[in-house]
């Protein structure tokens, strides 16, 4: 398991959310990424697609000048079962 | 519903058997029609997944995102937010730089606005069916009805996209298909003609009706306002910029702060963006680095960025400009701190300008 960090700050939805995706496919299951933005969107945009995605979010702030950092470990890709 | 279906479609009482199932790929836009035509396909048993393509154009809430009157507001994708109702996967695809040559040459022009509707539904079309065959999907989904929108959603534009785009008959529209000629997942059995629709117009009552059916009691502004370039002021700032470039060119960078503050043009070279509250000031400082900019610091007052070449005496004017929209607009003068591009930084006091004095023509 690898750690790694992203700097989404000042980019605006859903920039943020492609900037996670794009990184997270280049990571392997288990490896977590800490993402620095801030667009408030992010704080839901972001663990949404982890939820579609088979990731897990492990935490979530935001502090007083409005920086948010989100993490989340990388999982295994999903297929939605649609029978 | 079933007064919305065309009684005269092909009935297919004997369908191709497959023994993998079919898998879609549906443009799922953060509106009421991908969300259904999405629904209306994976409830028929095909494997849908979501792509949703970002140009830079998209609303999404970007204004909520910065003006502090809108940060209150919940903020959500809604892209993601359909993709999370439907239960599918979504990939949302930065298009940004390809998306150019869309917004300056559009081969079938503009629409009211700078809205290049058929060319970016052509557009948009074309990179799903790049997807769908470099990762082996059968056909694609859009939500499109016939005589929805004026430009690109008519009877005669829809065979434009799907040639266009080379999609051809891999492409499904199961809201208005039986008004269409049977696409391949139709011939192929995939999808069941019978269960598809054959919505037609503006009205919004047969899409509303058929979220009330699903059980989705909750959707984003149902048909427009999804792109900046349908909107007139955004669409008049955008040709400013392009004006006083000489040509029609554009970074990321500019259309996004086409959406954020107050935009005056007092000389042909120089367009001055005062912020209109704190939210927007935060946004604008993190363009200090790359923008001349006006710091007020004997008042509270609006970040104020200064665009394009900064002669003789633009600093003072921008800041005359700013000050009129700060806290000292009724003080004798208002110091600032103005910074270069380069980051080189002089103080500077100034009258504030009076209402009067700011020409109507300078606001773009």
């Amino acid at each position: 398991m690898s750690a790694y960090t992203l700097d989404a700050k000042q980019l605006l939805c859903p920039l943020p959310v492609i900037r996670t995706q794009d990184r997270v496919a280049t990571l392997k299951i288990g490896d977590v990424l800490t993402v620095y933005c801030t667009d408030p969107g992010a704080l839901s945009d972001i663990p949404t697609w982890c939820r579609l995605h088979g990731h897990t979010m492990l935490s979530s702030k935001e502090d007083v000048d409005g920086v948010i950092e989100l993490v989340l470990k990388v999982g295994s890709p999903i297929y939605h079962a649609q029978q | 519903m079933a007064g919305q279906r065309n009684q005269g479609a092909v009935a297919f009482t004997s369908m191709p058997t497959r023994q993998t199932q079919p898998k879609a790929i549906a443009l799922i836009s953060g509106g009421l029609d991908s969300l259904l035509a999405a629904k209306v396909v994976k409830e028929q048993g095909v494997h849908v997944e979501g792509i949703n393509y970002f140009t830079g154009f998209c609303v999404e809430g970007h204004t909520h995102a910065i003006r502090n009157r809108d940060r209150t507001r919940h903020k959500r994708n809604n892209a993601l937010w359909s993709a999370e109702q439907l239960g599918i996967q979504l990939h949302i695809v930065d298009v940004i730089d390809a998306y150019k040559d869309v917004v300056i040459n559009p081969k079938h022009g503009y629409g009211a606005n700078l809205n290049p509707c058929l060319d970016c539904k052509s557009f948009m079309v074309t990179r799903a069916r790049e997807w769908i065959e470099d990762n082996g999907f059968d056909f694609i989904v859009t939500g499109e009805v016939i005589g929805q929108r004026p430009m690109s959603q008519r009877r005669e534009t829809l065979p434009v996209i799907a040639n266009e785009s080379g999609a051809e008959d891999r492409l499904l529209r199961p809201l208005c298909a039986q008004l269409l000629a049977p696409t391949l997942p139709e011939r192929m059995g995939w999808v069941d003609r019978e269960q598809l629709y054959a919505f037609n117009g503006r009205s919004r009552k047969p899409q509303m009706a058929l979220a009330e059916q699903f059980g989705i009691k909750e959707y984003a502004q149902p048909a427009g306002g999804c792109c900046f370039l349908t909107d007139a002021t955004y669409a008049t700032k955008l040709r400013d910029l392009w004006a006083s470039r000489g040509e029609k060119r554009y970074e990321l960078d500019d259309i996004m702060l086409l959406k954020v503050g107050r935009h005056l043009r007092p000389r042909p070279h120089l367009k001055v963006i005062v912020a209109r509250d704190a939210g927007e000031t935060q946004y604008l400082r993190g363009y200090r680095k790359a923008y001349a900019h006006l710091l007020m610091t004997s008042h509270n007052g609006p970040m104020t960025l200064l665009e394009g070449e900064v002669h003789d005496g633009d600093a003072e004017l921008a800041a005359r400009i700013a000050a009129r929209f700060g806290q000292g607009r009724a003080a004798s003068d208002v110091q600032f701190d103005f910074v270069t591009a380069a980051g080189v930084a002089r103080s500077l006091a100034v009258a504030p300008f009076k209402p009067e004095d700011i020409a109507p023509e300078w606001y773009v």
